[in-house]
C-alpha cells in the first residue's frame, strides 16, 4: 500500500499530543507517530458513518486478515467537501493533498496500538512497507541500530587545548611547599685549630649565666580541661564486716593429770586363762609369731651389708703407710754436760707443749765424783713448744736431777716432781700461763710486740726462757730417802687419810699425791696444809725460814721444807730386811688419765666460781667431816727392781699386838720379768688390763685373775726400756728397746711378737708417751738416753681403731682368762693324775713285795699301810691263790708237773 | 590353762625373746613376763597402735585386715598379732 504522505515538516519534533477528535483547522498540523518511530503513521478515529462511507467498516471490509483499506484520493477529497469539518479524515487534509499516490493506506488499529482505532500512512513507503512488510520488520529494526557501530570508524584522538576543571586548586593545596626562606649559616675555623686535641669538662648549667633558656611549665587556663565524665565500674559484692578484739591473756599454768593404769585382779587373770576363746587365739597367733621369731633368729634381714662391707669411712692417708713419721725433735743445746731425759709429759691442755725432765748421765761414782760441778748446774723440767725446736718455753728449776714428774689433773699449772734424793718438788706456773698459751705456730721470737711483757724487770724474758724456781720441796727427813721412781696424783673424787680409808673428796680438786720409791716405801701425800700436831712444829717453822725469792707464788708456802707425808707403806718381804723396791705404781682410777680432763676440769672450774685458784685458798677447801666411800678398791699394782709385780692394798690394819698401823699383806706377787719392772700401766680402755714391761719381756695382766698373766711374751733378743698403751686401739701397745728401736704390738694380729719394729734412733728409748690431739692427728714423744726428744706422728692405720676392735680385743682377753682358768682346772686334774699314779705305783710295789715275801719268807717288815691298804692287800692274796692254781692247772695239762708232787707243793704254799 | 603357759613358754624360750605379753581388747595385760610399769606402758602404747594400723588397712581396702604387726627398732623387734578379742605382744632382740 503506498503510504501515504502528506508533506511533514521534520522539523516539527515536538511532543505528540494525540487527540482523539481534532478540531477543524487547516492549519493544524496532523499528528504523526514519529516519537514512536513511525513518522509516517498519523492515527485517525473513524466513526461508523465514515466507516459505512469509505466501506471500511470494523468486522466487516475490515477484518483481522485484511486490517487495511486502500481508499483513492478522490473519495477523501469527495468526503471533505461534503462533511468538511466534521469529516473524520479532516486532520489528515493535508496529508492526503500532499500524497503524491492515488489511494492511502487505512489501517484498522484493532489494539489501539496508536491512540485511536484507525491510522493513515501518509507515505508511499510507508504504504510499501506495510503491505510488503519485511521480514522481520521488528528485528530488523533493531538490528539496524547495531550496525552503525560496527560501522563506527576510528577517529585518532585530537589534541584539544586543555579545559581546566577545577583540579589546580586541589594541587596547590596538596603540594608542599616553603613557607619561609631557610636559614643558612655559615662556620669557620682558623686552618691551624684543625684536629687539635679537644678537652672536655663539665659544668654546671646553672653557674653560667644564659647558659641554658629555661621553659617552665605553667598552668594555662586555656587548657585546663575539667573532666565532666568519669567512666566508672560497679561490681556487687556479699556484704564483708572486718572486726578485731584483744582477749584477756592469762598466765599459762602447768597442770598435771595422774593416772594408773587398769589392771586385772589375779583371779580375773585366772578366768580369763581359762577361756576358750583366749586358748584359741593363743593358738592361731603363736604359729605367727613364731614364723616371725624363727625369721629373726635365722637372718638378720636389715643389715646394710654396704656398712659392714667396708671397715672404714674413709682413710686420712695412705692404708699401707704403717710408720711412724718424724715430726719434730728437741734438743737442748744449751746443756754443758751430756743429759738423758728421764719423764716425759704433754700439757693437758695446750697444744703442741711437751715438758721433759733431764737429768745427768752419770752413773752413781760418777756423780758422787762430779757433785761439786753438778751443783753449779741446775736441774731442770723444759717446756718445748712445737713452734720453736731450740729454745725451751720455760724452764723448771730444781734442787736436783728430776726422775719422774706430772701435771696435776685438775690444774694443770702445778706441776709435781720427784727428784732423786727422794724430794718431791712443786711448781706453780699460774703466772707464767700467759706465756706458755700464747704461743702459736710460727715465729713467735720476731714478734716481740705481740707477747705481753709479764715481767717489766726482764724485758728479754721474751727471748730466752724463764728459769722457774720450785714453789715447796718436801720435808727432807721425813720423805723419802732414795729416788723417788713414781709420782702420782690422785683423783678428785676421792681422798684418803692416815689409815688409808677412802673419803669422798668435796674440795673438786687433786689434792693428794702418790709416791714411790727406792726405799722400798709408798707414800701418800697431801698438799693441803696439815693442822699442827704438836706445837713444837711451830716452833720448827720458825727456825726454818728462810728467804724467798720475789717471784715464787706462795701457794704451797706452807709445805716448803716441811712436807711430811701423810702416810708410808713399807713393802716388805716379811721377816727378812730386804724389802721389794717399786718402781712404778697403777692405781685403780679412770682419773688418772689426761684424756677425761675436761670433766674434771670443769668441776674445779665451778668451784672456782671467781674466786682465786683453790690451789691459792687451800686451807678452805678442808673439812672436817667427810664421808667414807664405801667398796671402793684400795688395791694397786706394784712393779719392783727385782722383776716383780705386786698386788696390793694400802689400806692399813692395826696390828692388834703393838697397835701400830700395819700395812697389809700383798694379795699376790709374781716374778715374771728378769729386770726392773720399768712400765706397769693400766689399758686406757679397760681398767682392770694391766701392762708391765720390764727386763727382757713384757706381760698383761688382768685385775682379779691372780694365777698370773693373760699374756707374756717370750724373751726379746734386747732389752725392753720403756712402753706404752696405744690411746686409741685397744690391742696396740708401744715398746721401746735399748738399741732405738720401737716395737709395735699389735694383739689381733700378733701375739708372739711385734707386729711393726721401726728404729727411732741410737740409743736407748727411755721414755714413750703418745698423745692425742685431734681425730686425725695423733703424736708419739720418744725419749732417748741421749736427750734428745722426738715427736713422731702416728699413721693412720695405727690410730684408728676398726670396727670391731674393741669386741674383738675383749674377746681375747676372755678367752685368754679362760685359758688361764682352763690351765688351772687341768693343773688340778694333773695333780689328781698324779695322785692316782702315785697309787699305781704303790700298787705295784705292793705286789712285788708280796710276792717276794709270799715265796721266799722272810720277817714281814713292818709297813704303815694305811686300812685301805691292807684290804688291797687281802684282795692280792685272793687274786695270787687263784693266779698258783691256774698256774698248776696249766702245769699239769702241759705234763711238767705230777699230780702227786701238787700236794706237797701245796703243802708248802 | 596348761595349754596357755606351754604355749607362752614355747614363745618365750625362742632365742633373744625378752618379754611377751598378752592383752585383752581394751589394752589391758593379762599375762606377762615384764614388769609392771613395762608392761602397762607396751600395752597401752601398742594397743592403740595396732588399733590405728588396722584401721588405716580397713580405709584402704574394707575387706582386708590386720593379721601381724612388726616394729624393728635399733634395739629389738616388737611383734603384734592382732585378733578380735586379744593381742599377743612379743619382743625380740634379732641382733646375734
Amino acid at each position: 500500500m503506498a503510504p501515504k504522505q502528506k508533506q511533514k515538516k521534520k522539523s516539527s519534533r515536538g511532543k505528540k499530543s494525540p487527540k482523539p477528535i481534532l478540531a477543524a483547522s487547516e492549519d493544524m498540523e496532523p499528528v504523526n507517530m514519529e516519537s514512536m518511530g513511525h513518522p509516517e503513521i498519523y492515527p485517525l478515529v473513524l466513526t461508523t458513518k465514515t466507516q459505512e462511507i469509505f466501506n471500511c467498516r470494523i468486522d466487516e471490509d475490515v477484518t483481522d486478515e485484511q486490517p487495511y483499506k486502500l481508499i483513492n484520493k478522490v473519495d477523501i477529497f469527495e468526503d471533505l467537501r461534503n462533511r468538511a469539518a466534521v469529516s473524520d479524515f479532516h486532520p489528515v487534509k493535508k496529508i492526503v493533498q500532499e500524497y503524491p499516490g492515488n489511494e492511502l493506506l487505512l489501517v484498522y488499529d484493532k489494539d489501539f496500538k496508536y491512540g485511536l482505532n484507525f491510522y493513515l500512512i501518509g507515505t508511499e513507503e510507508g504504504k510499501e512497507n506495510y503491505l510488503n512488510p519485511p521480514e522481520v520488520p521488528e528485528e530488523q529494526e533493531e538490528y539496524k541500530e547495531h550496525i552503525p557501530e560496527d560501522v563506527y570508524v576510528y577517529k585518532p584522538p585530537v589534541s584539544k587545548p586543555w579545559v581546566s576543571l577545577g583540579s589546580e586548586k586541589e594541587i596547590e593545596e596538596e603540594s608542599v611547599m616553603e613557607s619561609t626562606k631557610q636559614i643558612t649559616y655559615m662556620i669557620s675555623q682558623k686552618r691551624s685549630e684543625f684536629g687539635a686535641p679537644v678537652k672536655f669538662s663539665d659544668q654546671n648549667a646553672s653557674s653560667v649565666k644564659d647558659a641554658y633558656i629555661e621553659c617552665t611549665a605553667y598552668p594555662d587556663k586555656n587548657f585546663t580541661l575539667k573532666q565532666l565524665e568519669k567512666d566508672v565500674g560497679m561490681q556487687v559484692i556479699p556484704q564483708i564486716k572486718d572486726t578485731s578484739t584483744q582477749t584477756e591473756w592469762t598466765y599459762p599454768k602447768n597442770a598435771t593429770t595422774q593416772y594408773y593404769p587398769r589392771e586385772f585382779s589375779e583371779e580375773e587373770k585366772e578366768t580369763l586363762k581359762q577361756s576358750k576363746p583366749l586358748v584359741d587365739f593363743l593358738n592361731n597367733a603363736s604359729i605367727s609369731v613364731e614364723i616371725a621369731l624363727q625369721q629373726n633368729e635365722i637372718m638378720n634381714t636389715f643389715t646394710d651389708d654396704w656398712k659392714y662391707l667396708a671397715e672404714e669411712e674413709g682413710t686420712f692417708g695412705d692404708k699401707t703407710d704403717t710408720h711412724l713419721k718424724e715430726y719434730q725433735s728437741f734438743t737442748d743445746l744449751h746443756s754443758p754436760t751430756e743429759k738423758m731425759i728421764t719423764c716425759v709429759s704433754w700439757h693437758p691442755t695446750i697444744y703442741g707443749l711437751i715438758a721433759v725432765s733431764v737429768a745427768v748421765r752419770l752413773s752413781f761414782e760418777d756423780r758422787v765424783y762430779f757433785s761439786g760441778k753438778l751443783l753449779l748446774q741446775p736441774s731442770l723440767i723444759l717446756f718445748w713448744s712445737f713452734s720453736d725446736p731450740i729454745h725451751p718455753q720455760l724452764m723448771l728449776e730444781s734442787p736436783d736431777d728430776i726422775f719422774c714428774f706430772k701435771f696435776c689433773p685438775s690444774d694443770p699449772n702445778i706441776i709435781a716432781g720427784g727428784c732423786i734424793n727422794g724430794q718431791i718438788v712443786l711448781w706453780d706456773i699460774t703466772a707464767h700461763a700467759d706465756r706458755i698459751e700464747n704461743i702459736k705456730a710460727g715465729d713467735s721470737r720476731s714478734k716481740k710486740a705481740t707477747l705481753k711483757p709479764m715481767f717489766l724487770l726482764e724485758p728479754e724474758s721474751n727471748t730466752e726462757a724463764l728459769y722457774i724456781r720450785h714453789c715447796a720441796v718436801s720435808s727432807i727427813e721425813s720423805g723419802h730417802k732414795k729416788v723417788i721412781t713414781d709420782i702420782h696424783w690422785l683423783s678428785d673424787t676421792f681422798e684418803i687419810n692416815r689409815m688409808g680409808s677412802v673419803f669422798e673428796n668435796r674440795s673438786g680438786i687433786c689434792c693428794q699425791l702418790v709416791t714411790c720409791s727406792a726405799d722400798c716405801t709408798i707414800c701418800f701425800w697431801d698438799i693441803r696444809p696439815q693442822k699442827p700436831l704438836t706445837p713444837q712444829t711451830t716452833e720448827k717453822k720458825k727456825e726454818e725460814s728462810i728467804e724467798i725469792p720475789f717471784d715464787v707464788p706462795s701457794t704451797f708456802l706452807h709445805l716448803d721444807l716441811s712436807w711430811k707425808p701423810l702416810s708410808k707403806i713399807r713393802l716388805s718381804k716379811g721377816e727378812t730386811s730386804l724389802d721389794y723396791c717399786p718402781t712404778r705404781i697403777s692405781l685403780n682410777e679412770d682419773h688418772l688419765l689426761y684424756k677425761t680432763e675436761d670433766k674434771t676440769l670443769t668441776q674445779s672450774k665451778i668451784v672456782k666460781t671467781g674466786e682465786m685458784n683453790p690451789y691459792h685458798n687451800l686451807e678452805s677447801g678442808m673439812a672436817n667431816l667427810l664421808k667414807p666411800i664405801d667398796d671402793f678398791c684400795t688395791k694397786f699394782f706394784v712393779g719392783t727392781e727385782d722383776g716383780e709385780v705386786i698386788y696390793t692394798d694400802w689400806k692399813m690394819k692395826k696390828d692388834s699386838e703393838t697397835g701400830r698401823l700395819m700395812p697389809k699383806k700383798p694379795v699376790s706377787i709374781h716374778t715374771i720379768h728378769d729386770g726392773t719392772v720399768h712400765t706397769v700401766q693400766r689399758s686406757p680402755f679397760y681398767n682392770d688390763i694391766i701392762l708391765t714391761v720390764g727386763g727382757w719381756n713384757m706381760a698383761i695382766w688382768k685385775e682379779g685373775v691372780m694365777t698370773g698373766p693373760l699374756l707374756q711374751s717370750c724373751c726379746a733378743p734386747k732389752m725392753y726400756t720403756s712402753g706404752h698403751w696405744s690411746l686409741t686401739r685397744p690391742g696396740v701397745f708401744y715398746i721401746g728397746r735399748e738399741d732405738g728401736y720401737i716395737d709395735i704390738w699389735d694383739l689381733l694380729e700378733k701375739t708372739h711378737e711385734p707386729a711393726q719394729s721401726q728404729n727411732i734412733c741410737i740409743t736407748m728409748i727411755t721414755y714413750i708417751k703418745p698423745w692425742i690431739f685431734s681425730a686425725k692427728q695423733q703424736f708419739i714423744a720418744i725419749a732417748d738416753y741421749y736427750g734428745t726428744l722426738r715427736i713422731l706422728e702416728i699413721p693412720w692405720t695405727l690410730s684408728r681403731p676398726s670396727t670391731n676392735e674393741m669386741t674383738s680385743v675383749n674377746h681375747y682377753f676372755e678367752r685368754e682368762v679362760k685359758h688361764l682358768e682352763y690351765v688351772e682346772q687341768r693343773k688340778n686334774i694333773r695333780e689328781q693324775e698324779k695322785k692316782e699314779m702315785e697309787l699305781e705305783m704303790e700298787k705295784k710295789k705292793i705286789i712285788s713285795v708280796f710276792y717276794r715275801d709270799v715265796l721266799f719268807p722272810i720277817p714281814l717288815r713292818q709297813k704303815t699301810y694305811q686300812k685301805s691298804k691292807e684290804q688291797m692287800e687281802a684282795e692280792l692274796k685272793m687274786d695270787y691263790e687263784s693266779y698258783l692254781e691256774l698256774e698248776k692247772t696249766v702245769l699239769i695239762n702241759l705234763g711238767l708237773l705230777k699230780v702227786t708232787e701238787k700236794g706237797s707243793y701245796m703243802d708248802v704254799v | 590353762m596348761a595349754e596357755v603357759e606351754e604355749t607362752l613358754k614355747r614363745i618365750q624360750s625362742h632365742k633373744g625373746v625378752i618379754g611377751t605379753v598378752v592383752v585383752n581388747a581394751e589394752g589391758i595385760p593379762i599375762r606377762t613376763t615384764l614388769d609392771n610399769s613395762t608392761t602397762v606402758q607396751y600395752a597401752g602404747l601398742l594397743h592403740q597402735l595396732t588399733m590405728k594400723a588396722k584401721s588405716t588397712v580397713r580405709d584402704i581396702d574394707p575387706q582386708n585386715d590386720l593379721t601381724f604387726l612388726r616394729i624393728r627398732s635399733k634395739k629389738h623387734e616388737i611383734m603384734v598379732a592382732p585378733d578380735k578379742e586379744y593381742l599377743l605382744i612379743v619382743i625380740q632382740n634379732p641382733c646375734e
